[in-house]
């Protein structure tokens, strides 16, 4: 205000103070409005586990390892062994990959579980008791999970299995050079810790019996059974199967394979039988599969390995005939719809004992007579709370329709603690809304600098067929940092300041922590901050004139 | 290698924070303690990027002199949308005088600090390509000369925008402006005209020249405060895409800025006492029609009848700046397939 202005009005043509633009609300120019926004990561969107990858990673870039590994202990008790047997559905989804490579976020999961592992952390039980008492039948990574997330729920879990030691298929499945026990009873121990009541060498037989002691039940059987198929064979013929192969041999019955095996099926229990007979000493491990490489269910990382070790396939082949020290082999051809059909062509091939692993079966005599229980293709039905026909009763795992692998099977635990719990309360679980997905398209990649990713050391294969020792080692904290810095933070901001610093109009406040709001007043809706957000989070909203 | 690298962080070092830096690494822009040179409320257009490339020189030049500088400004859009009278968004001591004489007017504020004894209060002096190349350029050769303690920053965005986007002296060949209209057999502004000004001031051999756009803010930033660390006539020449006369989206002005660069168009470097010794390296060459297919003003080269002879002419104008000043790596492949 000037001395004029106070002492009456204006004389003519004199200087006026300098007047600050702000009193120019340019906001009214305004067409478009930008907001923040969180989209769904592809990596959070494949987990079967429903993982919240993306936070537990921004957790590791920032070097806090300990809140990386409680996010992820949020929704998955064994990042450890998660962190080598996950067949990483997150990186296959990952958008890094169409950049440069998929963000090793398999291999920074491993290293916060090691950590965990190694620091002794442990996670705390915060809801008070309910009183609620509720069974679990099967100790493998979905009955656990189950327990573990019932546990922290404040209620009383008991679980029970067959077995003499705990882990289901990780222990009894998974080879030892894939999944080293140490890492299995760890985490293990620190559900059990939770005040987890593990029964072992108990199996439960009258479920109408136990539904009188408990207030719910969450069966998680598996599918231990090998299936088997018809060869004909000669008397002297040595048949196994692959489930009793590896379950024998963590039993200590080294299982007698011969020198010369041929394992039968072409998933993932094939090539972790035939790497485990190359260990136990055969010269000759040959995995005969009727269909071709591209079709075979196994992963690709496996039968890679699998060959790394020698392993032999034979491809649109099977076993017609098997006798004492050799097998007979029928040439297979696929067919118009890609069904492999006989060609009448045999083949002789030596073999000691022939391995199948023509995938497995679920044990449910449990349930079958259980009112309300319906079983399709031995699988047990459940509705989309995992609840079976008979109220209370949950089902989980390998035994329900769905993909068998352990992470599934975590993720069907915490879901099935989830609506268990709710069933407690009286109430249904509201699963949170999806976010819309975080695709490529909507990322300005031009910020993120080339990084390739990390790789994890493994065993020379020479030394790997000579023991069962662990074949992929772990990462450092520097590695780990490095590889966790690779995420591109898709859908979500990571507070890289790219808005507050590309506005023309200084329209965008720096909140700190990670907060920024647009100043409307001022904001003309160029669209500058969505364009150049590097991660997408920031959407251009017509306004409403 | 003049700037500073910065170790992998998620983003690299070119976004304009990072939460994961230590706070001096971070640029000036990320701090919210930045001067806001040019404030709100400012009437440029939706999405200008000669208000953006303001800012981010001024904070910077604001940043390295402890607050202690004076700007004079050439008439033209800058100063047009940034002080209509009694308004003003400068932040800082900002005096503006005509359209040619920005240079002698920077020069005469400098020699009376100087009487003064006031050598810590720096002075810049700023203007469009328009102000810049044509009008203001016997004051800014004389001021180079001279070696008069200045900086000088160019805004360029290809034309004098303000007053209805007519052509400049650095207008691109082959654009369309509303006096070198897309018509007749040699559509746009002529090939073979126009001027190179951190060429001709680099032939002046003052301490310290460099090029750089809104699409790079970390070797903006370094730019203006290495710049002040010279004593004489340094020159900045800033590329400012303009949504009005290149015809571009108001969000598209930061992408077409880096387009200008990762196809060879505009090169970026820095030269000291004459001599270029550094160049930012193109990370992922493209080809010049990625660039100009995305602006209004070359629309004439494309559609249903192409000018391919005409891109053809701009790419090799664009592989001549690549071969001059070394913008690909050999180690890297051009991209270009």
């Amino acid at each position: 205000m000037s001395e004029a202005n106070k002492h009456g009005p204006l004389p003519f043509a004199i200087t006026l103070d300098v007047g600050s633009s702000l009193a120019n609300k340019t906001g009214s120019w305004r067409t478009e409005r930008p907001e923040y926004v969180d989209r769904l990561p592809p990596c959070n969107n494949a987990c079967p586990a429903g993982e919240n990858i993306q936070q537990w990673l921004k957790h590791t870039e920032e070097a806090d390892y300990e809140a990386a590994w409680r996010q992820i202990m949020a929704d998955n008790p064994f990042p450890a062994v998660m962190g080598r047997i996950c067949y990483r559905p997150c990186e296959t989804a990952c958008n890094r990959a169409t950049l440069d490579e998929a963000v090793g976020i398999n291999s920074v999961e491993r290293f916060l579980g090691d950590e965990a592992i190694k620091q002794g952390w442990t996670v705390p039980v915060d809801a008070s008791p309910t009183g609620k008492h509720v069974l679990v039948v099967g100790a493998g990574p979905s009955g656990l999970s189950a327990a573990y997330q019932l546990a922290r729920l404040g209620h009383q879990v008991t679980v029970r299995d067959s077995c003499s030691e705990a882990g289901g298929m990780m222990r009894y499945g998974i080879p030892a050079y894939r999944l080293p026990r140490d890492v299995v009873d760890a985490e293990i121990q620190r559900i059990v810790d939770l005040g987890v009541n593990l029964e072992l060498d108990a199996p439960v037989t009258d479920l109408e019996l136990a539904l009188r002691c408990f207030d719910a039940v969450f069966l998680a059987v598996g599918a231990h059974v090998g299936r088997r198929a018809d060869i004909p064979a000669g008397a002297s013929a040595r048949i196994l199967d692959a489930v009793s192969v590896l379950a024998g041999l963590e039993d200590g019955d080294q299982p007698l394979l011969g020198r010369r095996v041929a394992v039968y099926g072409g998933g993932n229990t094939a090539m972790d039988v035939a790497r485990t007979a190359r260990r136990l000493g055969a010269t000759d491990a040959v995995v005969v599969y009727r269909r071709t490489r591209d079709r075979m269910p196994a992963h690709d990382i496996e039968v890679k390995e699998a060959l790394e070790e020698g392993v032999r396939m034979r491809w649109l082949s099977t076993i017609a005939y098997a006798d004492a020290g050799r097998i007979t082999i029928e040439k297979m051809r696929l067919d118009d719809t890609g069904f492999p059909q006989p060609t009448g062509e045999f083949e002789e091939l030596a073999a000691d004992s022939v391995v199948l692993a023509l995938g497995q079966l679920s044990d449910l005599e449990l349930v079958k007579d259980l009112p309300g229980v319906t079983i399709t293709d031995n699988v047990v039905e459940v509705g989309p709370d995992l609840m079976t026909g008979h109220p209370g009763v949950f089902a989980g795992g390998d035994m329900v329709p769905s993909e068998r692998t352990a992470t599934v099977a975590i993720g069907h635990g915490k879901k099935a603690a989830h609506s268990i719990d709710a069933w407690l309360r009286g109430t249904t679980y509201e699963r949170p809304d999806r976010h819309e997905l975080a695709t490529y398209d909507r990322l300005n990649t031009w910020y993120y600098a080339d990084a390739p990713a990390t790789v994890r050391p493994r065993l020379e294969p020479a030394r790997r067929i000579s023991t069962f020792d662990e074949i992929t080692s772990g990462l450092d904290a520097s590695t780990a940092l490095f590889e966790a810095r690779r995420c591109l933070s898709c859908g979500n901001c990571l507070e890289c300041d790219n808005c507050f610093g590309v506005c023309p109009d200084n329209a965008v406040i720096k909140l700190g922590n990670g907060k920024y709001e647009i100043d409307l007043d001022f904001c003309k809706g160029c669209g500058l901050c969505a364009a150049e957000c590097p991660s997408g989070a920031i959407t251009m909203f017509p306004e409403r004139i | 290698m003049g700037q500073q690298r910065i170790r992998f962080y998620q983003t690299g070092s070119f976004a304009v924070g990072n939460r994961l830096l230590d706070p001096d690494q971070r640029s000036v822009q990320s701090d919210t303690r930045r001067t806001n040179s040019l404030n709100s409320g400012h009437r440029a257009c939706q999405g200008c990027g000669e208000a953006l490339g303001a800012r981010y020189v001024l904070d910077a030049v604001m940043r390295a002199t402890g607050n202690q500088m004076v700007a004079v400004n050439a008439t033209g859009c800058l100063e047009v949308f940034s002080t209509p009278y009694p308004e003003s968004s400068w932040q800082m001591p900002w005096l503006h005088s005509l359209f040619g004489n920005a240079p002698a007017v920077a020069t005469g504020v400098a020699a009376a600090l100087k009487a003064k004894g006031r050598t810590d209060v720096r002075v810049v002096g700023q203007g469009g390509d328009g102000g810049t190349v044509d009008i203001g350029l016997a004051c800014l050769s004389g001021m180079f000369e001279r070696n008069d303690d200045v900086l000088y920053i160019c805004y360029d965005n290809g034309g004098y925008m303000n007053t209805g986007v007519q052509r400049s002296g650095a207008t691109p060949h082959g654009a369309a402006t509303t006096t070198t209209p897309a018509v007749g057999p040699a559509p746009g502004n002529d090939f073979g005209k126009g001027k190179n000004l951190p060429l001709i001031a680099m032939a002046h051999r003052i301490p310290y020249v460099a090029t750089a756009t809104v699409a790079d803010l970390r070797d903006l930033e370094y730019k203006a405060k290495r710049a002040m660390e010279f004593r004489g006539a340094r020159y900045l020449h800033v590329l400012v895409p303009c949504p009005l006369g290149w015809r571009t989206a108001s969000n598209e002005t930061i992408r077409v800025a880096r387009l200008a660069t990762e196809t060879g168009i505009f090169p970026v470097f820095e030269a000291e006492d004459g001599d270029v010794v550094d160049v930012t390296k193109i990370r992922k060459r493209r080809p010049v029609a990625d660039y100009l297919e995305t602006q209004g003003r070359y629309a004439h080269l494309f559609g249903d009848h192409p000018r391919e002879d005409v891109i053809a002419r701009i790419q090799a104008e664009a592989d001549r700046n690549v071969r001059v000043f070394g913008l690909v790596d050999s180690a890297v492949s051009d991209g270009r397939g």
